[in-house]
């Protein structure tokens, strides 16, 4: 009963949508221009969030109670697992992630339509029409594929599901226990990664829909990027957060000692963030300089496309991976939503090209803006060869019929070289003027960074290691850190001086004042902080694998192991095999502590998970894996072992980085100021123009 | 970066005809692959192309080391794609032995069968394990299971007199009864 | 060993570098790679071994073989493509400087390149916001 109620629910708010979509336009045709409908179309907007809710809450009941008659409950969940990780089964699955998804976007549109709108009343209707078309989409694959309320049906014998009975002498069949959440999603990095992604993902939508609204109105002044910009950042939060909890996740669980690993999902997540983060540089050039409007409309919409691309060729069985969903029906559906996505798109930005010019010229090669732009190549050819590396199995797959891998030594070479100079740029676009700066200007500004970047380097060649790519890295990441430390000093040093402030007080409310900017330093530095790590990985990273008779030793880099034993034993109560081994970990000779490597096997859906022993400290980590043993003897057992040097800073990095963008987007004191003088002249002509 | 002169000026032609050409080919080709990811395998009423399959020794067909489907013309084939890693093939691999040692007097039917993605040590102690005795070979390049679109492994394909795919199985036989029953179909 | 296995890929599993991958048929064909090694194959003869086997996909990266090149030319063509248009918008956008100064006079700071201009900008943002 209650899944033909949550699935009632889900086709109402369907039915809402189309109805908020189809008002909506019909409110802002030139011919009606109608206020009220316009309202009507924003009140169901808002209503399907609580419809989407309350058929969430059913299937969330669902999974709880262990309601196996459900098909998507019996796929994710077993009377073993514990209540929140039936929760978090939700989106553990297709049918449950796509209602998930809905309600995100819900959460979404509600959030934007309730904001105050008197200043650009023009876009709504739009920004409606949008999101309600996105929704509508969404809900259609719940409503018509990826049902999560279909249930099982025992006819003639056969199983099979469905929503209603096939047949009159069908009769409901529920399996005794399900096959439970595979044992990888049980992470907590995984309990919350895909909901972050999809947060990220989803909140996309919002700056696409208003990016449409100024194509389709033409209003095509600073208003839409201004209210876009927020978005743009917080949505950036979510997806960053998402992809560093993936890499972290693969880093615990995965077993390869690594934490990203250039897979087609994960470029796939990965190419929006790169759009994203060069708009949010270029829209930087618009603010102030009122350049690159063409630029940044193509760059709202290339990360929304990128985003409803990536999910289709991950979730429509397009491209296989560790992460993809298996086969499934939504792929011409969700293909004729990436058309019509595209198309339009595109026409739109063709249609309005006209209307969208700059107000003002480029003065210098090396000023910001310029530098700016250089950046924003430079993300673009990274999305270039990621994308290649993505489209281009597909390629050879038709015309050659041979089916090939493009891995990681492909991107790792065609990106380490854009990827350094980037952080170059990151090193010397802050000391750079708006508007204009001289290769003087610049070099005077930039030398002291520089050569106390080249004191390090010439260190760390006597000290640490003569590897040249290693060293360039090395020199790169301690100019960005110097150059970027030396903004900090020189902001605060210049208002100590104006002010009369302490320079720590002075540091602060410079900081404080100017969120945007020193966030946007905070994530250089951490920038800087993760390319340690990466470099410590790609180039230092050492690996053995041994078999290990009892109270035998082996060794790597400065650590010695030796095996002590190994235990296997059963847990009942959570449906688990542990196995796990006992090692000694010494440091030149010095005794350090134990570390257990283990493999954890699943019961419910056979599958095997490999935990690391991990002892992690700022030089260096040691990551040992349990590969196989004899279970007979207890006597032997094969470790793999890898030390990856630096790659804590990766995870230091990964904090700052997250705090950085908090910081950027945490809402200012008082907000409305500044925006507020520059717009009302503008919305004042808006007005007058419109009436 | 396509910022251009600042005056009222549309898209040139030659630009939105790259970029329309652009999305369309990318639209093409994910829209093919996407049908061929949801086709399936080989579906029934195929004509089979001709292939080549080199065979391990010791498992040659009538002393040759390398057969071709052509040269069964007239005869009724069936394709066994397995791998001694995989656990439901082992369930089948007495069943299709026997059905071979049903046929192998009458010389109507032949029995190959392809090793996927597999070592040859491997290979040869799970065909020794199962005692089996038709030709066996490895898909040399994953060339032929390719063709055949599998799923996974087992699969089996029955190929009638003229080469044309009748009967495709998924996973593994549950009995001798049933490998005849489908090769009955087919002959007189 | 584990070096050999890592450039190449697991032909069943998908996406998974064979070095890694935890299935019973990647830990046979790690044990083959061991034995070819203990027979004196070099890395090339044994990637060539799997290629042949197993296809073109074993490999981390596509061989590079007619249509395959494509998979190393386009990207560096697109991105040379990509630096040269915006070098040429750079000329002309800083060409017509004298025609265009007026537009952008008002948004450009008063000083002179002597002057450091970071702190004069930082100036008057204060100034501002006071």
């Amino acid at each position: 009963m209650l899944a033909q109620f949550g699935y009632g629910v889900l086709v109402v708010s369907f039915m809402v949508a189309i109805y908020s979509g189809i008002t909506a336009v019909y409110g802002a045709a030139p011919s009606a221009k109608s206020a009220a409908l316009v309202e009507s179309a924003r009140r169901a907007m808002l209503l399907t969030f609580p419809l989407i809710s309350l058929s969430a809450a059913v299937l969330i009941y669902l999974l709880i109670n262990n309601h196996f008659e459900v098909a998507f409950v019996y796929e994710v969940t077993s009377r073993s697992m514990p209540t929140y990780l039936k929760i978090t089964a939700w989106w553990g699955g297709q049918a449950g992630s796509l209602v998930f998804w809905s309600w995100l976007l819900a959460v979404f549109t509600s959030a934007v339509t309730l904001r105050k709108w008197d200043r650009d009343i023009e876009f709504l209707p739009w920004v409606i029409v949008v999101s309600a078309v996105t929704l509508i989409f969404f809900l259609g694959m719940s409503v018509f594929f990826e049902n999560p309320f279909a249930r099982f049906w025992l006819v003639d014998g056969n199983v099979q599901p469905g929503m209603f009975a096939p047949a009159a002498n069908a009769t409901l069949f529920t399996p005794q226990d399900g096959q439970g959440l595979n044992p990888l999603l049980r992470h907590p990095g995984m309990v919350i990664h895909p909901p972050l992604l999809y947060l990220g993902f989803v909140s996309f939508v919002i700056p696409y829909a208003f990016a449409m609204a100024a194509l389709i109105t033409g209003r095509t002044d600073d208003r839409w990027i201004r209210i876009t910009r927020r978005w743009s950042l917080w949505a950036w939060l979510f997806l960053s957060f998402g992809l560093v909890l993936g890499g972290r996740w693969a880093y615990d669980v995965l077993g390869w000692g690594g934490y990203w690993g250039w897979d087609p999902v994960e470029i796939a997540a990965f190419m929006p963030w790169l759009t994203g983060t060069a708009f949010l540089h270029s829209v930087m050039i618009q603010e102030k300089r009122g350049l690159l409007k063409h630029w940044n409309m193509i760059l709202v919409i290339l990360t929304y496309a990128l985003v409803i691309f990536g999910t289709f060729l991950t979730r429509s069985g397009v491209l296989s991976s560790v992460h993809a969903f298996a086969n499934s029906p939504i792929g011409p559906f969700f293909m004729g939503y990436v058309t019509l996505t595209l198309v339009v798109s595109v026409a739109l930005v063709i249609w309005r090209w006209p209307i969208l010019r700059s107000e003002t010229e480029m003065k210098s090669m090396l000023s910001r803006e310029a530098l700016f732009l250089l950046n924003n190549l430079l993300f673009m050819s990274i999305l270039v060869v990621c994308f290649w590396g993505v489209i281009f199995p597909l390629i050879s797959e038709l015309f050659t019929g041979q089916k090939v891998t493009v891995g990681p030594p492909f991107y790792e070479r065609a990106t380490a070289p854009l990827f350094s100079a980037l952080l170059f740029l990151m090193a010397i676009a802050p000391f750079s003027a708006w508007g204009h700066s001289t290769m003087q200007t610049l070099g005077r500004a930039i030398w002291k960074s520089a050569a106390a970047a080249l004191v390090v380097t010439v260190t760390l060649f006597l000290t640490y290691t003569q590897n040249i790519g290693a060293l360039v890295g090395f020199f790169l990441v301690a100019l960005a850190l110097f150059a970027t430390f030396h903004e900090f000093w020189r902001g605060a040093r210049a208002r100590q001086k104006a002010q009369n402030e302490n320079f720590f007080t002075a540091l602060s409310r410079l900081m404080g004042r100017n969120r945007r900017r020193y966030g946007g330093y905070i994530i250089h530095i951490s920038i800087a902080f993760m390319a340690i790590g990466i470099l410590g990985i790609e180039i230092f990273q050492k690996e053995t694998q041994g078999t290990l008779t009892q109270g035998e030793q082996l060794n790597i880099a400065d650590y010695t192991i030796e095996y002590r034993e190994l235990a296997s034993w059963d847990s009942p109560g959570e449906g688990v095999n542990y196995t796990r081994a006992i090692l000694d970990v010494y440091e030149n000779g010095i005794y350090l502590g134990q570390l257990n490597p283990r493999i954890d096997y699943y019961f419910d859906s056979q599958q095997n998970m490999t935990i690391p022993g991990l002892r992690s400290t700022l030089r260096d980590d040691l990551y040992i894996l349990l590969v196989d043993w004899q279970p007979v003897s207890n006597m032997g057992a094969t470790f793999k072992i890898y030390v990856n040097p630096l790659v804590n800073w990766l995870w230091i990095g990964n904090l700052l980085f997250l705090f950085g963008i908090i910081f950027a987007a945490w809402p200012d004191q008082d907000p409305a100021e500044e925006p507020a003088r520059r717009s009302v002249a503008r919305s004042n002509k808006q007005t007058s123009a419109a009436d | 970066m396509t910022e251009t002169i600042p005056q009222k000026r549309g898209v040139p032609l030659w630009v939105q005809i790259i970029i329309w050409l652009f999305i369309v080919g990318l639209l093409a080709l994910v829209g093919v692959i996407l049908s061929k990811r949801q086709q399936g395998t080989v579906q029934p009423g195929a004509a089979i192309p001709d292939f080549t399959l080199p065979l391990f020794s010791g498992y040659e067909y009538e002393g040759r080391s390398e057969v071709k489907l052509s040269d069964f013309q007239g005869k009724l084939v069936v394709l066994n794609f397995w791998a001694s890693w995989c656990k439901p093939c082992e369930q089948e691999a007495a069943e299709l032995e026997a059905a071979w040692k049903f046929y192998e007097p009458g010389g109507e039917v032949i029995f190959l069968g392809i090793d996927y993605v597999d070592t040859e040590p491997e290979g040869r102690a799970y065909l020794k394990k199962f005692g089996i005795t038709y030709s066996n070979g490895p898909d040399m390049g994953t060339k032929i299971s390719q063709m055949f679109r599998i799923r996974g492994v087992p699969e089996t394909y029955f190929i009638d007199q003229y080469g044309v795919l009748y009967y495709v199985k998924v996973g593994p036989f549950l009995s001798v009864d049933e490998i005849k029953s489908i090769i009955a179909q087919k002959l007189p | 060993m584990n070096a050999i296995a890592k450039q190449l890929y697991c032909p069943v599993c998908e996406s998974t570098p064979l070095d890694v991958c935890p299935t019973e048929a990647c830990r046979q064909w790690r044990e083959l790679i061991r034995t070819q090694l203990s027979q004196g194959m070099s890395e090339t003869e044994i990637k060539q071994y799997f290629v042949d086997n197993y296809g073109a996909r074993v490999l981390a990266e596509p061989p590079r073989t007619g249509l395959n090149w494509l998979v190393y030319i386009l990207p560096p063509v697109i991105i040379l493509a990509g630096a040269f248009f915006l070098f040429r918008s750079f000329r002309e956008w800083t060409k017509p400087k004298v025609a265009s100064a007026g537009s952008g006079a008002e948004r450009t700071e008063a000083s002179s390149p002597d002057k450091d201009d970071y702190v004069t900008r930082l100036e008057e943002e204060l100034k501002k916001r006071k």
